[in-house]
């Protein structure tokens, strides 16, 4: 499903990725867990098309074609997700219209019909129902004032309704309660199926209690330093990153 | 950065999509003002004494007068003598009967969204159509009349309502108010009259739709309203013009008076010929537009979306004599590739307890100059009076600017004035944020702006509030870079 080779990519003249190398098939859960500013959610923004980062080296492959030459929205389109570590808020434009366009973007591509108003909402009632999220938010304006917790259940809703073929889960568990935890988890379970990726990126072991990885990875330094079951989170957790610094040869 | 950019490229530069010209028969005077052509003007429109009169002392004043020059525009030098001060569709001023329309005129119409035919125009809504300097039609007229409520051209009513227009012309905007409104008052072709009697609600929305067709030619249009104590009317106002590569001038004058308890909401959706990309040619927009709530609690609100002209010097005002009137004023001015706009509103606070809003959003792009300029002012008999202004400009590039001039003179003690302002460059991740869910960056351009003139979008009425929504988007597109 997604191939990377060899990816490096800076901002403002600073490498920041050094060289990823990462596989990704379809139905796998991969891990990303890695210190602060070790390029975890520039990899994800990489991936997603954000135009600030340059590209210097290296390859993405999703799906059998070249991911870095589409457009962001070709990318969204082609069933690549990211769920935002910070989502942004848009004031004033109210949510349904918000995701009603995203979703008929994505309906037009597939060469689908696109919804009316009224279809729309019967799919967003669905979509509630799967990942159980009744939430009010859709009344609002996108993000607007959402407390963070609403945001990142927000992005999981947008999940469901969009049913990507590989999301890019950015620290979507950082400001969680522990119930709201447990409801994107089992949002984000609802949608899985043998067809369908997901790349967690998180700083607890906590959140893959829900989420089972196949494969954890730790991104040090631009470069992905080690890979392993889910049990390198566990050992993350007891001890820090300090070994992999030193192993690392810091 | 890139993908902008090349969708700044791409796209042939908001389209304009009213710039066809309709080849029709019009009667053009020579170009040129002096007295003679203001008499003309007045003889062609059979016009009482007073109305030469009122002409005359006009022009008179304008030439003593000076172009004003303190707004933040770059105005190449206009030549008034270069200039047709009369331009009419040749059949005859003013059609009864829509089998006597020039077929040419009514598909104009047709195409610009804005079809006579009563039976097919938007339910609730009465037009009267404007075709450089005359009233073309104006439909429902019968409906309204059983109400008492009188909505005709201006030239209708200079001759079956002389009282009326007596009373009331230039009692909102005198004479000699300023330049452009004295050139107005001077050599003023058509525009519409309408007045709301005691008690009246008016049951439909009634609108002017304003068209420049002829080259060459100026349009100087005047509207007068007035809504008697108790009575209620929403009024709207469009206006478009064919592309053409000379500046054409547009100075109109709108007048409203609002009698005890009288409100009136007035609407403007401003989409005159901005110019090209390069800032070649585009209309010359100098309008004076003000009301007077002279009655006690009466109310008149502005609500403006601008996005056309290649020049807007505009300010509707509100004048709050009556005790406890109320003036509102909510803008939204869009300025594209080489466009300047420079507008607000003027409050000016007379009577007691009275309130007034003004809300301006400035969305700029392109290398267009976008200023909000307001004067609140207060005097001192106007006691325990309230205004909050709230003024947000937003910069699409960082080739375009944004000014804000706002003058505060508050004469009494017990009246508040609150101003707040914010300037933001729209967020490239709000539109990356778009794009991750499958919206391209224009859409999330015009979402996202459509979203931050919202408050001022939401004053419009229904019909009008889609228009705006999409004209925005066309104004803008192609304008991040
Ligand atoms: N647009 C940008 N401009 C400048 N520097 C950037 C930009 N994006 C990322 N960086 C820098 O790149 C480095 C990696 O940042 P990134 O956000 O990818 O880290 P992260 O692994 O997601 O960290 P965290 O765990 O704190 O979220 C940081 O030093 C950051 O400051
Ligand atoms: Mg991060």
């Amino acid at each position: 499903m997604l191939k990377i080779k060899d990816l490096y990519a800076s901002v403002e003249g600073m490498e920041i990725l050094k060289g990823i190398n990462l596989e990704v098939k379809p139905g796998e859960v991969h891990a990303i867990m890695g210190p602060n500013g070790s390029g975890k959610s520039t990899l994800a923004n990489v991936l997603a098309g954000k135009e600030d980062y340059e590209i210097t080296n290296g390859e993405v492959v999703f799906e059998g074609e070249d991911l870095l030459e589409k457009s962001p929205e070709e990318r969204a389109k082609e069933g690549i997700f990211l769920s935002f570590q910070y989502p942004v808020e848009i004031p004033g434009v109210p949510m349904v219209n918000f995701l009603k366009t995203s979703v008929n973007e994505h309906r037009k591509h597939k060469g689908l019909k696109e919804l009316t108003a009224g279809e729309f909402l019967k799919l967003m009632r669905e979509k509630m129902d799967l990942v159980d999220m009744h939430t009010k938010l859709t009344n609002r304006m996108v993000n607007e004032g959402f407390s963070g917790g609403e945001k990142k259940k927000n992005e999981i809703f947008q999940m469901a309704l969009l049913e990507p073929k590989l999301a890019i889960l950015d620290e979507t568990d950082s400001g969680l309660d522990i119930d709201a935890l447990k409801t994107v988890a089992n949002g984000v379970n609802a949608l899985k199926s043998p067809e369908r990726s997901t790349i967690v990126v998180t700083h607890y072991q906590r959140l893959l209690d829900y989420i089972v990885p196949d494969f954890v990875h730790i991104l040090y330094q631009g470069k992905i330093v080690k890979t392993a079951g889910k049990e390198l989170a566990f050992q993350l957790e007891e001890k820090g990153y300090d070994w992999i610094k030193s192993e690392n040869g810091n | 950065m890139e993908e902008q950019d090349k969708i700044l490229n791409d796209v042939t530069q908001g389209e304009y999509k009213y710039g066809f010209v309709t080849d029709i028969e019009t009667d053009i005077i020579d170009k040129g003002l002096n007295e003679d052509v203001i008499r003309l003007i007045s003889a062609k429109k059979e016009e009482p004494e007073f109305m030469l009169n009122f002409r005359l002392e006009a022009y008179r004043k304008w030439l003593k007068m000076k172009m004003p020059n303190w707004a933040y525009l770059k105005v190449p030098p206009i030549d008034f003598q270069a200039i047709s001060y009369y331009a009419a569709p040749k059949k005859g001023p003013k059609y009864e009967s829509l089998d006597e329309v020039d077929p040419e005129l009514l598909d104009t119409f047709n195409k610009l969204g804005i079809p006579l035919e009563e039976q097919k125009h938007l339910a609730g809504v009465a037009v009267d159509a404007v075709i450089d300097s005359v009233s073309v039609k104006t439909t429902f007229k019968d409906t309204l009349a059983e109400k008492g409520i009188i909505f005709c051209s201006f030239s209708e009513a200079v001759k079956d309502h002389p009282d009326l227009v007596k009373k009331y012309l230039g009692q909102a905007v005198p004479v000699a108010d300023n330049y452009f409104a004295a050139l107005n008052s001077a050599v003023f072709s058509d525009g519409s009259f309408c007045y709301i009697p005691k008690g009246v609600r008016c049951p439909m929305e009634l609108s002017t739709y304003f068209r420049i067709n002829a080259a060459n030619t100026g349009q100087f249009e005047r509207t007068l309203i007035v809504a008697d104590d108790d009575s209620y009317v929403s009024y709207l106002e469009g206006c478009t013009a064919p592309m053409r590569d000379e500046n054409q001038l547009h100075a109109a004058v709108v007048e409203i008076i609002a009698l005890d308890r009288a409100e009136v909401k007035y609407s403007t959706v401003q989409n005159w010929y901005p110019g090209d990309k390069n800032g070649k040619g585009g209309i010359y927009n100098f309008v004076t537009k003000r009301g007077v709530c002279r009655g006690v609690s009466s109310k008149i609100s502005w609500t403006q979306v601008e996005t056309g002209s290649a020049i807007t010097w505009k300010y509707p005002s509100c004048i709050l004599m009556g005790d406890n009137s109320i003036g509102e004023f909510n803008s939204v001015a869009v300025t594209n590739n080489h466009q300047q706009a420079d507008t607000g509103s003027k409050m000016i606070h007379i009577g007691r307890n009275t309130k007034s809003t003004i809300v301006s959003k400035g969305i700029s792009a392109g290398k267009s100059e976008n200023s909000y300029r307001g004067l609140v002012k207060v005097m001192p008999k106007a006691t325990n009076s309230r205004n909050f202004s709230q003024c947000d400009s937003l910069l699409l590039n960082d080739t375009c600017g944004a000014h804000t001039f706002p003058y505060i003179e508050v004469g009494n003690k017990s009246s508040v004035v609150e101003h707040e302002a914010t300037t933001s460059k729209i967020g490239e991740d709000q539109i990356f944020y778009c794009n991750q869910r499958g919206i391209d960056t224009e859409t999330a351009i015009g979402m996202i702006v459509n979203g931050y003139a919202k408050e001022v979008l939401n004053k419009l009425p229904m019909e009008f509030a889609v228009e705006a929504q999409k004209l925005l988007q066309i104004s803008l597109e192609g304008s991040v870079g």
